[in-house]
């Protein structure tokens, strides 16, 4: 039987389909009360006095919660520990948590929301990362926050990747190009908003269900601020219903409030998102400044570049550190740069403290590179695949950072194979044509090719790991547990495939448990586009391990090794007369990562992921509204194990990427974000979508990997946007440097 | 106040208040299948059939449905057999976190018993106020042709 690489149905999808899944608003528990966050308006000031004595009469209210009242240390534990579970002195961004209450019901406790009194004295803000950084500028930054601060009181990271000598690299050079690009937020927009349940357990322990990414960071984050030993806190993880980087360090924030109220109401609380509260008050995509500056030689060999990036972190470190450590790594792209210098700093402004997005930190210097590689080959007469292919990296060469690439590097083919998909050359004609015969419209066709780092990587190494727990049940079936999550990414389908696959038996005879904490250790986050990875080995480590039992018991009942899949039950039930361990726990480590953060060298990630988009755009030049007509997808991930959900995910980003560029804005001003939930934040709908994307996996595969598999959650949209922001440029012919390109920036591009 | 619904084929009674809509009363009773995106009428994650027309049920007093028919996710299988769109959505992969489903299930019901053969153009402009994050769409209109074709061919014998 083989199960890997075919498209089998995902387990989960039935309940889906017939409304059964359990998301966290669907559950309730016996006594549960409602919370609702009081929250700053403010972008920046002192908190004067909060006077919650008229929630407290509120006869439906039962209690509520200041920083008085947190028992632990007052943080949302993410990695600086800067930002406070609830604001007890000064607010730093609007919407930040400065008090909590629980009610009887929903209806109560937003009633009583509106009896909170909470003076505060206005202070200076400052919300652009740029501002942030001149001298004189209002303090955002806990000071032990900004690791920065020398240069900077608001600079929480600068880092910075030198290789070879760019001066010569430039000098060198026959055309040398640069650009200014900016990009802005982008909201995560997961269907389902940000929730959570705290519930009390006896001997002082407590338990929260969520929609989360990482359940083990929530059990770091709840133990923290009620000041209990992990061994005290138990997350379990309900269906989730999308995340994106949405939920990677945001539940820990939302668990950590539930649980405040309910550790002191002593009873079940349940807290859930309004969808304005969410998008206002939750992380986003950093918005960024990216400077770049590329030379190359006649022939389109890149000789040197030199980039500067800002991201706007907002209030609190969050993630950002990450974030812009992966941003650094992938500035220069998938190509071969002998000279390369990259500064990237990320800056804290006195806005929503911003965080994890499908690509995290990498989006916005693709933008850049891939409109540099296309400056380049404009100057050079050169083709735009041309340039890419000629640079693109192979096995054997350097990365940026120094990196030798042992195995796996598919980029030249995913090119390729995207030159011949989308028949690039009878297309451009066609292109031409087209435009040549409509007075109004244009049509444009935009590639870019991309890389993306697999795992957390030297930022992170003691992540990467995870665990995995397996038992023969008495009659046959299979109990298996992890510790990354399902969120719509396909993962159960993945991991229940590794497993039935090794095992020789159907599907339906698997169950996947809820991901629980208290079932494998720590398993690292699901994020970085390492679920199926990760937990994939542990799964194969623990397989290997009970067929090794397996293997034992049917030699003792004569069972040949054939028959062993149709007979299990027969094996199962000799386990449980002999008193044999049916359960095994399987571990698996990631391959070792090293980085030198003085240089910016090393071998960063252990391996990378790649991908080619072809897009096609249409634009209205009377109104500059633009139309993905078609998109070409080619993504190296090493083996694919489901074709059916390795599509839809590339798919969904291909979408997501059209929202960054093209519909998705959220204007800020003053510190306050312009925006009311899905009502003027406009995610694509099926109007927007290209109407048969072709999507194709050339398979480099990673011997270390499950069957050769590496990641592909991210790499999507990281490809997407920019094939699609490169399309529009070819289309009208002029320069493009800012998302959205909104039907306004479009018309203005148009009339510069 | 008292109203009383057909829910999925069986009479019922609920009390309400009068600023409830039908979003928040259908899951209050139960009803869990029917989601909530947004509460403003912008993500069709609470699509129900209120006699037979697809409404964002977070739109809807739930007063103003007193009388009414209502048509939940959970009403859809038959004896445990799923619908054809069910069905439909599972074979092309067109579920991911799932959370839009029901509702994008429920405009799609809407859509094929008024269109029982729609173009590609039709189908966009059915489902075009159900949002979709992880899907792209491009599985799950697929999927609404495939079931297109099965109910006509159920229909036709
Ligand atoms: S919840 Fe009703 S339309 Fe979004
Ligand atoms: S499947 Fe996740 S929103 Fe549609």
């Amino acid at each position: 039987m083989t199960l890997i690489g075919a498209g089998v149905p995902r387990p989960d999808a039935a309940d889906k389909v017939r409304g059964e899944a359990r998301f966290v608003d669907d559950l309730a528990f016996p006594g549960m009360l409602h919370a609702r966050v009081i929250r700053s308006p403010i972008p920046h000031g002192r908190i004067l006095r909060v006077d919650l004595s008229r929630v407290a009469t509120h006869p439906r209210v039962h209690c509520t919660v200041t920083p008085d009242d947190v028992p632990g240390e007052n943080v949302v534990h993410v990695i600086y520990d800067d930002q406070p579970a609830l604001a007890s002195d000064v607010v730093r961004y609007v919407g930040e948590p400065v008090a909590l209450l629980a009610a009887e019901d929903r209806e109560s406790a937003r009633e009583a929301e509106t009896l909170a009194r909470v003076d505060y004295e206005a202070l200076p803000a400052v919300s652009d990362p740029l501002e942030a950084l001149r001298p004189g500028a209002p303090v955002v930054a806990v000071p032990a926050a900004a690791e920065g601060r020398d240069e900077s009181p608001n600079l929480f990271n600068r880092m910075r990747l030198v290789k070879g000598d760019v001066k010569r690299g430039f000098a060198e050079a026959d055309v040398i190009v640069e650009g200014e690009y900016r990009t802005g937020y982008q909201e995560h927009a997961y269907l389902e908003t940000q929730g959570a349940i705290a519930v009390p357990e006896e001997q002082g322990a407590i338990t929260i269900y969520g929609s989360l990414q990482c359940p083990f960071y929530v059990q770091g984050a709840v133990a923290k601020v009620l000041g209990l030993p992990l061994a005290k806190v138990r997350v379990v993880q309900t269906a989730t219903g999308g995340a994106f980087g949405g939920k990677e360090d945001v539940p820990s924030q939302v668990a950590s409030l539930a649980a405040l109220l309910a550790w002191k109401a002593r009873r079940a609380v349940k807290l859930v998102y309004d969808r304005e509260e969410d998008v206002l008050t939750t992380s986003k995509r950093h918005p960024s400044v990216v400077r770049y500056k590329s030379g190359a030689k006649k022939d389109g060999t890149l000789t040197a570049i030199e980039v500067d990036f800002v991201y706007n972190a907002g209030a609190y470190q969050t993630l950002s550190s990450a974030v812009l450590w992966r941003g650094l790594l992938t500035a220069a792209g998938p190509y071969r740069v002998p000279n390369v210098g990259i500064d990237g700093r990320s800056v804290a402004t006195h806005t929503v403290p911003n965080g994890a997005f499908r690509g995290f930190g990498s989006p916005q210097v693709i933008f850049a590179h891939e409109s540099q590689m296309d400056s380049l080959a404009e100057r050079l007469g050169m083709d735009r695949l041309e340039i890419r292919r000629r640079n693109a990296l192979r096995v054997g060469d350097e990365t940026a950072c120094g990196q030798k690439l042992k195995e796996s590097v598919g980029v030249l083919e995913t090119i390729e194979r995207a030159r011949e998909l989308s028949r690039w050359e009878d297309r451009l004609r066609a292109v031409a044509a087209f435009n040549a015969s409509h007075p109004h419209r244009r049509r444009g066709v935009g590639v870019s090719s991309v890389l993306y780092g697999v795992g957390l990587g030297a930022k992170s190494p003691f992540l990467d790991k995870a665990g995995a727990y397996l038992k023969l049940e008495a009659d046959g079936s299979v109990t298996l547990a992890v510790g990354t999550v399902e969120m719509g990414q396909g993962l159960t389908a993945a991991l229940s495939q590794i497993a039935c696959d090794a095992l020789g038996i159907r599907i339906d005879r698997l169950q996947l448990t809820p991901v629980d904490t208290t079932r494998v250790p720590d398993s690292g986050p699901t994020v970085a586009s390492r679920g199926t990875l990760m937990s994939g080995l542990a799964v194969l480590d623990a397989v290997k391990k009970l067929r090794a039992r397996i293997l034992d018991a049917s030699n003792g009942l004569g069972i040949p090794e054939e028959e062993i899949p149709a007979r299990l039950n027969e094996i199962a039930r000799s386990f449980f007369l002999r008193n044999l361990d049916p359960a095994v726990e399987g571990w698996a480590h990631a391959e070792p990562v090293d980085w030198d953060p003085e240089t910016g060298l090393g071998n960063p990630y252990f391996v990378y992921s790649y991908a080619t988009h072809v897009a096609e755009v249409e634009v209205d030049l009377t109104t500059g509204e633009i139309s993905l007509e078609d998109c070409v997808a080619v993504h190296d991930s090493g083996k694919i194990l489901n074709q059916g959900t390795a599509s839809g995910q590339v798919e969904g980003g291909i979408v997501q990427g059209l929202g960054f560029a093209v519909t998705e804005e959220i204007a800020e001003k003053d510190g306050r974000l312009k925006v009311k939930g899905f009502t003027t934040y406009r995610i694509p709908t099926i109007r927007d979508a290209p109407p048969s994307p072709t999507v194709e996996f050339v398979e480099a595969l990673y011997s270390p990997g499950p069957f050769g598999a590496k990641g592909l959650g991210e790499v999507p949209l990281m490809a997407a946007h920019a094939a699609i922001a490169r399309a529009i440029a070819h289309a009208i012919g002029k320069a493009v440097s800012a998302y959205p390109l909104s039907p306004e920036r479009v018309r203005q591009a148009l009339a510069s | 106040m008292k109203i009383s619904l057909t829910v999925n084929g069986a009479q019922r009674a609920f009390d309400v208040h009068p600023g409830d809509t039908l979003l928040e009363v259908l899951r209050r009773e139960g009803y869990k299948g029917v989601k909530k995106g947004c509460g403003a009428g912008d993500c069709g994650a609470c699509a129900v059939l209120l006699d037979g027309r697809a409404v964002n049920s977070c739109l809807v007093l739930a007063g103003k449905a007193d009388g009414s028919e209502v048509l939940t996710i959970e009403g859809l299988s038959k004896d445990g057999a799923l619908h054809p769109l069910q069905e439909a959505f599972l074979d092309e992969g067109a579920v991911q976190c799932g959370y839009c489903t029901p509702g994008m299930i429920i405009a799609s019901l809407d859509l094929l018993t008024h269109h029982p053969d729609p173009n590609e153009e039709e189908i966009r402009e059915g489902i075009a106020g159900n949002l979709c994050r992880c899907t792209g769409y491009t599985k799950e209109l697929r999927a609404i042709q495939a079931a297109a074709e099965k109910m006509r061919e159920a229909r036709h014998g």
